[in-house]
Formats: structure tokens, C-alpha cells, sequence
């Protein structure tokens, strides 16, 4: 656990020393703002308390957000020899993957607390439901850290950042949000129903609702364990090749 | 016989169809300092990383501190400090921010972290760095930090990958006296490519060549084992040799230089290095260590050999290395002189068929007929020159 928490510090301070965590931060929270209040028909004609269509803008964005800021958690390791460091010290594959990913979660954990005064804001102009912000918030942070695990995953399979940034950019919004999304639609019947049951949109829709699932909490916690389970297997594998 | 530090047997590793180490076995005492030689690609980083159970072994195991690396790999890793070759350390660290990190992953708190972190940077002299990014250093301070980090839990092994690639000659003095230092108590093995290093860091040296273990031993030992002392005699042939009053047939046939310094007792063979101005130089391989310039001299005496140059050459470590791994690309210097000779006389070939090479053809007309009883062309060559030099003098 020491380990952990003393990897996870590097990896969260190192977004600060490079300029990416600023970059995604700053351009995460201007485009969520615009887009909560300017997305027709837009905050102000809609006219209601609600922030639910903060979560699903956060969401989406999260599709940009995660690949880059998981992209180097190993890619960058292996691609500058860091990792043989970092591997021969007296810690587990296993740690060294929790830590890193531990790092990119409290980074995004400041970036979700960032939009805070959103929903605050909101309160002081009319009445706010918590309810639904709490449930919101809930799934956007479960829905988060299942994107940034599958993004460790893809970043333990590659020495090259940028690839590792596309591929997971193709797995979190090709596979998970719009092919779901596009055959939910088209398809029906129990094509449908499955890819429903796979779209990460369909998730959060709910839990912003105010509804917390089981199924949804499940749906998201297994995407995490297995997106770690594999990064830790590759490098463990590592190893061996 | 002090306690077993290392002790791997039959490593072997393949990548894919590659084989990059081949049943490696060898033996790390504390207090030893062990160069592990090889030219690039031999295997030696593999066995180190296989060492610090940085990748696994396709064959064998290995004990490090009493750790085995398939059933212990923390343990073998809290033994060793460890520095990798091209020294990858995290650039967007401040050096002394890294440092602390080290530390703090190595286990070290507080007052005896900074204590560490404080002696280490003396004693590989990062005190003027120390609140630098590591970006903006150079590579031979880069090189200290990845020494610092190395050193810093004070680990009984040290496996340094090349340890002095990138220092300038003053700091290579500077940590190859530190290496001595800490070898003193702890066991280290570094790899190297400089020879000279060896032999003043190491008490042992391992070579390896193509992924196989092909010496094991003290350099002096290694040195020896290269047989007695080599010579360089230099005689002259051809034409150069009748201006100076030798017998002509001395160089080329009748009883040929090589002949005549082949029956001198203790002599193992001789070699052809080079022809060049009308001078043979050979090179007389011996198998005792006494001197033998003498009978060398009066061999050629006997045999009415002029003898312009006659040099001993004691066995080093090079010669061995270069023995030992030399068909993987090791060229020893004698061999290079060898292609130079060859490249002179294809020069010549080209030069008399040539017509447009109107030099040389003129040169070669008058003597073609003096000199066509010469076997080799090479001869020739050095005899139009001789010629011309003659004329000059006239």
C-alpha cells in the first residue's frame, strides 16, 4: 500500500510538471461550461434547475479526456526505459499499475470537483434537486474511473503513447458510446437490449436521473477490474516476452 | 572464501528465435568487483536484467543474496541497486525531488532518507544539480543521478549497466574511485566496453561473446593467457633490399623471412602484416615469457635479412578480448593493417588496366620487365616507387 500511494504521488504530481493535466483540465471544463449553457436549447431557455445535462456533456468528453490523460501512464514508461527503474525496485507489477492508475483517478477526481460551482450556481438561481446531482456525480466518477482503467489497459499494451491514445480514443467511444449508441437505435429486440446493456452513455443516463442501479454500479466496477486486470497482466507478461 | 553474493546457473534467454543468453553460469563473492565484457549485443544486459528480475530467464535461475529470482523477485530487488544502460530516469523530476521519491519507494523515512539522500550526493557529486530538472542536465550528470539512485539504500550488490558511458575522463576518475570504494564492502558487477577500465576496476572479468560465458577469470590472468609476448619485426624486400645489400631471394623465395623466424625456439608462429614501401612487417606469436629479440636479430643475420624494426608487444586484455570474441566483430589491429594491404594492391590491379590512369602506367612501363619474376603484385609496387625514389636521389 505504501508503494501504491507512493506511486500514485509521482504520477499525480507529474501531471502538473508536464502540460497535459493543464491542457485537459482547461479544455475539459471551458468546453463543459460552453456546452451546459449554450447547447441548444441551452441552459437559460430551457429554464430549469437541472444540471443533468452537465454529466452527460462530462461524460462525453471524458471519450477525450481519458485516453489522454492515461496514454503515458506505462506507454511513457516503457517508451523512455523508466519502467526497468521502476520495476526493479522492491515493488509488485500490481502496484505499480494501482498506483498509476490511482494517480490519473485523483486527477480526474480535481477535474470533477472543479465543476462544483456548476451545480452550486445553479442552487442559488432556483430550486435544485440534489438528488440527481448526487446520483450524477456518483456515476460520473464510476463512469470515469472505468474509462481511465480501460485507458491503463490500452497504455500497457504500447511503448508509443500516441497509439495508445487512439486506441483507447476508438475502444471508449467507437466501441462503448457511438456503436451502441447508432445499433441501439437501428437495431431492435434483443440486439438492442444488449447493446444498451454495453453503451456507457445508457449508465450514466440513469444513475443522472437520480436512480442508482446495482446493475449500472456492477456494469462500471467490472469494466475497472478487468481494465486493470489486463494492464496488470501485460506487464506482467512483460517479463517473459 | 567470503559469502556467495551471485550465483547464476545455466541463464539462458531467448527473445522469440534470437538467443540472447546461452547457459550462463558464473559465481559473485561479497567484495568482489566483476567486469562483465562482451561486445554490443553479447548478452550482458540481458543477464543483468535477468539479475534484477527485471525479465525473466527462458532456461536456469539465479541467487541473488540468497534470494532465488522465480521465488523471491522482491527480495532479490531490495538487495540490488541498479542502474540500466541508457540510465532512463523520470525528466520531469527535479533532481533532488526524484531522490526523495527513490527513497521513499526503497522504504527510507524521514531523517534517514534525507541523511541518504545527502551522502549520496556528495559522494557522486550532484551538489551543484541538485535543485535542477533532470531535462536540463548533462549526460554525465545524468549518469551521477542514476549512480545516486543506485547507491541510495545502500544495497549490498550493485549492478551498474555501463556505468561510465557519457563522463568525461575526469569524472570517470571521480566514480571509478567511488566504484572502488564501495566495492570494498559490497559485491558489483558492471559492464563495460573499455578494456583499460577493467583492468583497473575489476578483480574479475567475465567476457562474454554471442550470449556464451568465454572467459571467466582475473584480468592479469586473462592477459597471460594470450601466450608470451608478441613481436613486430619489420624487414625489407624487394629491390630496397639489394640497394641495401641483402640478399634479394632472403624476402622472396629461397628461405623466406617467415622460415627463418619460425625455427627460433619458443616461437609459435608468424603472420604477414603488412608490405608496404619495400617492408614485410610480421608478427612473431610466442608461447614463453622470455625475451627474444635477440635470437629474432640474429636470425635475421643469419638469414641475411635486413632488419629495420623489431618491437616486443606484451599480451594485454585487448588482444584477448579481441581474440575471444573476435568473429563477432572484434578486428584486431593487425588484421586492419591486413585490409589495407589488400586494398593496395587491388588499387594497383585497377590502376595498370586502366588506361586513363596514365600515372601509373608510365611509372609501371619502365620496370614491368625487372619486375615481373616478383610474385606479387604488391611488390611491384614498392619496387616502381623505389625506382623512382632512386632517380630522385640521382
Amino acid at each position: 500500500m505504501h508503494n501504491v500511494m507512493t506511486i500514485a504521488a509521482r504520477q499525480f504530481r507529474s501531471y502538473f510538471n508536464t502540460p497535459v493535466a493543464y491542457i485537459v483540465m482547461f479544455l475539459v471544463l471551458l468546453v463543459l461550461g460552453f456546452l451546459f449553457f449554450f447547447w441548444p436549447p441551452g441552459f437559460f431557455l430551457a429554464d430549469r434547475a437541472s444540471v443533468s445535462q452537465m454529466f452527460f456533456f462530462f461524460g462525453i468528453l471524458m471519450g477525450l479526456a481519458a485516453p489522454a490523460l492515461t496514454m503515458g501512464l506505462i506507454a511513457e514508461e516503457r517508451g523512455s526505459g523508466t519502467i526497468e527503474l521502476l520495476l526493479t525496485m522492491p515493488v509488485r507489477e500490481s502496484e505499480v499499475i494501482i498506483g498509476k492508475y490511482l494517480g490519473a483517478l485523483g486527477l480526474f477526481s480535481v477535474m470533477v470537483a472543479l465543476t462544483l460551482p456548476i451545480p452550486i450556481g445553479v442552487s442559488t438561481l432556483g430550486d435544485l434537486d440534489w438528488g440527481p446531482v448526487i446520483g450524477g456525480y456518483v456515476g460520473l466518477f464510476l463512469q470515469g474511473a472505468a474509462m481511465l482503467s480501460l485507458g491503463i489497459m490500452v497504455s500497457s499494451w504500447t511503448k508509443d503513447q500516441l497509439v495508445a491514445f487512439f486506441i483507447s480514443f476508438f475502444l471508449l467511444v467507437i466501441v462503448l458510446w457511438a456503436a451502441p449508441l447508432a445499433l441501439g437505435w437501428a437495431a431492435s429486440g434483443s440486439m438492442a437490449t444488449f447493446m444498451q446493456s454495453i453503451s456507457i452513455q445508457e449508465r450514466l443516463a440513469s444513475m443522472t436521473r437520480g436512480v442508482i442501479d446495482t446493475r449500472d454500479v456492477i456494469y462500471f466496477l467490472s469494466l475497472t477490474a478487468l481494465g486493470l486486470l489486463v494492464a496488470f497482466r501485460a506487464l506482467e507478461s512483460r517479463r517473459w516476452s | 572464501m567470503s559469502e556467495l553474493m551471485i550465483e547464476a546457473r545455466g541463464l539462458g534467454k531467448r527473445y522469440g528465435n534470437a538467443v540472447a543468453l546461452k547457459n550462463a553460469s558464473f559465481e559473485l563473492r561479497r567484495g568482489e568487483i566483476l567486469g562483465f565484457l562482451g561486445p554490443n549485443g553479447a548478452g550482458k544486459s540481458t543477464t543483468m536484467k535477468i539479475l534484477t528480475c527485471f525479465i525473466a530467464p527462458t532456461t536456469g535461475t539465479a541467487t541473488v543474496n540468497g534470494c532465488d529470482i522465480w521465488e523471491d523477485p522482491l527480495g532479490v530487488r531490495e538487495a540490488i541497486g541498479y542502474l540500466p544502460e541508457s540510465t532512463p530516469l523520470y525528466r520531469e523530476m527535479l533532481v533532488h525531488e526524484y531522490l526523495q521519491w527513490v527513497a521513499t519507494m526503497r522504504g527510507l523515512k524521514g531523517d534517514t532518507a534525507n541523511k541518504r539522500i545527502l551522502k549520496v550526493v556528495e559522494q557522486v557529486g550532484l551538489e551543484q544539480v541538485i535543485a535542477k530538472g533532470i531535462s536540463e542536465l548533462s549526460k554525465g550528470y545524468r549518469q551521477r543521478v542514476g549512480l545516486a539512485q543506485a547507491l541510495l539504500h545502500e544495497p549490498p550488490i550493485l549492478i551498474l549497466d555501463e556505468p561510465l558511458s557519457g563522463l568525461d575522463p575526469n569524472q570517470a576518475v571521480e566514480i571509478r574511485a567511488l566504484i572502488k570504494e564501495i566495492g570494498k564492502e559490497r559485491t558489483i558487477m558492471l559492464s563495460t566496453h573499455n578494456l583499460a577500465e577493467v583492468q583497473v576496476t575489476c578483480q574479475r572479468v567475465l567476457i562474454v561473446d554471442r550470449g556464451r560465458i568465454v572467459a571467466d577469470d582475473t584480468p592479469e590472468a586473462l592477459a597471460r593467457s594470450g601466450g608470451g609476448p608478441r613481436y613486430r619485426v619489420s624487414v625489407l624486400t624487394g629491390r630496397k633490399l639489394e640497394a641495401r645489400g641483402g640478399f634479394r631471394d632472403a624476402a622472396n623465395g629461397g628461405p623466406s623471412a617467415e622460415e627463418a623466424f619460425r625455427k627460433i625456439r619458443g616461437v609459435e608462429g608468424v603472420h604477414r602484416l603488412s608490405k608496404k614501401n619495400g617492408e614485410v612487417q610480421l608478427e612473431i606469436t610466442t608461447h614463453v615469457e622470455d625475451d627474444l629479440r635477440p635470437e629474432i636479430f640474429r636470425a635475421a643475420v643469419e638469414t641475411g635479412l635486413v632488419l629495420v624494426g623489431l618491437e616486443a608487444k606484451k599480451q594485454n586484455l585487448e588482444q584477448v578480448f579481441q581474440h575471444l570474441t573476435a568473429s563477432a566483430g572484434g578486428v584486431s589491429s593487425g588484421d586492419e593493417d591486413l585490409d589495407e594491404d589488400l586494398e593496395d594492391d587491388e588499387d594497383l590491379e585497377d590502376g595498370s588496366d586502366d588506361e586513363e590512369d596514365d600515372e601509373d602506367l608510365e611509372d609501371g612501363s619502365d620496370d614491368e620487365e625487372d619486375t615481373s619474376d616478383d610474385d606479387e603484385e604488391g611488390a611491384s609496387d614498392d619496387d616502381e616507387e623505389d625506382a623512382s625514389d632512386d632517380e630522385e636521389k640521382k
